[in-house]
């Protein structure tokens, strides 16, 4: 499915500012499987989400989704098959522009078979109406509002439903419940479970809750110094205890678990 | 006075589409495109060049084409070669200036006085009697924004939209934001060429500086109209450029007629009126944040 083959990637090189963020890291990933990914502030995670999206071209490796060589696609063919969420619940939507227009927008960009002068059907409406009122927030009666007068929590329950409408081949979350309140983030979770689990969507979540990390999906990644130190998946994993997993990145990785955000949570 | 409400709603009618060009551009794109100017000039020159040699409607769509060849330019320069956005308007709107002499046949100032032109051809079909002139140009306006309008709710239309809505959000999903623009600015500048095709068959001439400052006056009849009309729905925004382009030709005419302000002071007057109300944001929440500053000076010496 993906298959990420020792990648580096070192910004401003040849300046103090140097930095090595991803340093020879493989991975792969069979079709369906839900990975999550823990580790310290600055170990490559979001720079690996941006690596396998195409943000940038890795200096060195490559890399392989569904069997065929992405390393040098640009971005904007890769999100044909890539859904991607980040943090900032405002980076996934246009805010000027309507629920309706959003999602017929995700839809019609994903959708092969759609012409460039496509419109959305009144079918089309109708199967988004029914997609937003499984979000359970009331948005299928306002899907001629503009955007911009959602809750972040709204905005990032839509944007989640913007990415799966048409299931990707993979789905990248980083950190997507991390700038919502409590009690929104959990229940965007749940809608991300679900919706993972209908359409058996391949997925790699990068999150700072260890009990998260663990109880979400079936494998779990810990990375560090832009390197995977630590894969567990099957029995191992479902006998890991939080304490235990940190105790385990403190062993491999030689420091401390230092994410503020962990230690917090 | 029924003359003077005819050409106003005429010139309204026809200089509408500039609006409409600075509509999808400046709004939804959020690009100045200082292309307008030249390419108005072109879409002016191309027309009354190809009527000339007996092609109206032909002359229509040949400005067209070559007003969205100019936008090709500036989107080329700033989406391929990198060069800022306003730069690229300017540097397009420049080398216009030859390309429109050269339309015109080198000179600068061309006239079709005895050709035909899509108005006379119109005029013989015995529609409307008087107002034949202004029911035409309605009808390419009216067509136009219809067009507009529908576009903007397709695939490449609405990536066009959140391209000038949200950046973030188009780098992390598959638009071009390089297409989008380039299509975008294609589009808002065979408008603008359409918008000086249909004005020089009907004034029957075209100048060299026919164009200076319409991108002003095209913004402000934006302004009017959002004003008069308020921002919503898409749908509503292409109804605003219409009814600002025309308020803007009634206030023209009222200051022409009653010489409140000299004639000649219109384009400071306008340009003043531009500023003030793209300003008006920032001017506002100025006053507020005075406001608040005195008021809460004032309650600390009680």
């Amino acid at each position: 499915m993906l298959d990420v083959q020792n990648i580096s990637k070192t910004f401003n090189p040849g300046t103090v500012n140097e930095k090595k963020a991803l340093s020879g890291l493989s991975l792969h990933l069979d079709k369906g499987e839900f990975v999550t990914i823990v580790g310290s502030n600055g170990a490559g995670k979001s720079t690996l989400f941006n690596a396998i999206s195409g943000s940038f071209f890795v200096d060195e490796g490559h890399i392989a989704l569904n069997g065929k060589d992405i390393t040098y696609v640009p971005e904007h063919k890769r999100s044909r098959v890539i859904g991607r969420l980040f943090q900032d619940p405002l980076r996934g939507t246009a805010p000027h522009m309507t629920i309706e227009e959003n999602l017929s927008l995700a839809y019609l960009r994903t959708n092969r078979s759609k012409a460039a002068f496509s419109h959305v059907s009144k079918q089309e409406k109708a199967f988004f109406q029914e997609r937003l009122a499984l979000l359970d927030m009331g948005l299928e009666n306002r899907m001629q509002q503009p955007v911009g007068l959602l809750s972040g929590g709204q905005r990032q329950a839509l944007t989640l439903l913007m990415a799966t409408l048409t299931p990707p081949d993979l789905l990248l979350l980083d950190e997507h419940t991390a700038a919502l309140d409590p009690a929104t983030a959990e229940k965007v979770l749940q809608l991300t479970d679900s919706v993972i689990a209908e359409h058996k969507i391949t997925c790699l979540m990068v999150t700072h809750n260890m009990s998260q990390a663990l109880s979400l999906g079936n494998r779990t990644l810990m990375m560090a110094d832009g390197r995977i130190i630590l894969d567990l998946s099957g029995q191992e994993r479902a006998g890991m205890s939080v304490e235990s997993m940190v105790e385990r990145f403190r062993v491999q990785a030689g420091q401390a678990l230092d994410n503020d955000r962990i230690l917090l949570s | 006075m029924r003359f003077i409400l005819q050409t106003t709603l005429e010139l309204g009618m026809m200089y509408a589409l500039v609006s409409m060009a600075l509509f999808l551009s400046f709004r939804v794109l959020d690009i100045a495109d200082l292309t307008t100017d030249g390419a108005f000039v072109l879409g002016m020159a191309v027309s009354v060049t190809v009527t000339a040699s007996g092609h109206p409607f032909l002359g229509l769509f040949a400005a067209m084409l070559a007003g969205a060849a100019a936008g090709c330019v500036t989107a080329i320069l700033q989406t391929k070669l990198g060069v800022p956005s306003i730069l690229a308007g300017i540097v397009t709107n420049t080398g216009l200036y030859t390309v429109n002499l050269m339309a015109m046949g080198w000179t600068s100032n061309a006239n079709i006085l005895k050709q035909r032109t899509i108005f006379t051809l119109f005029k013989a079909l015995g529609i409307g009697g008087r107002w034949y002139s202004l029911i035409l140009a309605s009808c390419i306006t009216v067509l136009a924004g219809v067009l507009l309008v529908w576009f903007l709710g397709t695939r490449i239309g609405l990536s066009l939209r959140a391209t000038g809505d949200n950046p973030d959000m188009v780098r992390a999903s598959s638009i071009n934001p390089t297409h989008t623009i380039t299509i975008g600015l294609c589009i808002a500048n065979a408008l603008t060429a359409l918008s000086g095709a249909v004005v020089g068959q009907s004034q029957r001439s075209a100048d060299i500086n026919a164009g200076t400052g319409i991108v002003v006056v095209g913004l402000a009849c934006l302004i009017i109209g959002e004003t008069i009309c308020r921002r919503g729905s898409i749908r509503r925004g292409v109804i605003a450029t219409v009814v600002g382009s025309i308020v803007y030709r009634f206030i023209y005419a009222l200051v022409l007629k009653t010489k409140i302000v000299p004639i000649e002071c219109l384009k400071l007057v306008t340009a003043f009126i531009v500023g003030l109300a793209i300003a008006m944001p920032t001017i506002r929440s100025w006053i507020s944040f005075q406001r608040r500053k005195a008021h809460s000076a004032a309650g600390r010496d009680l």
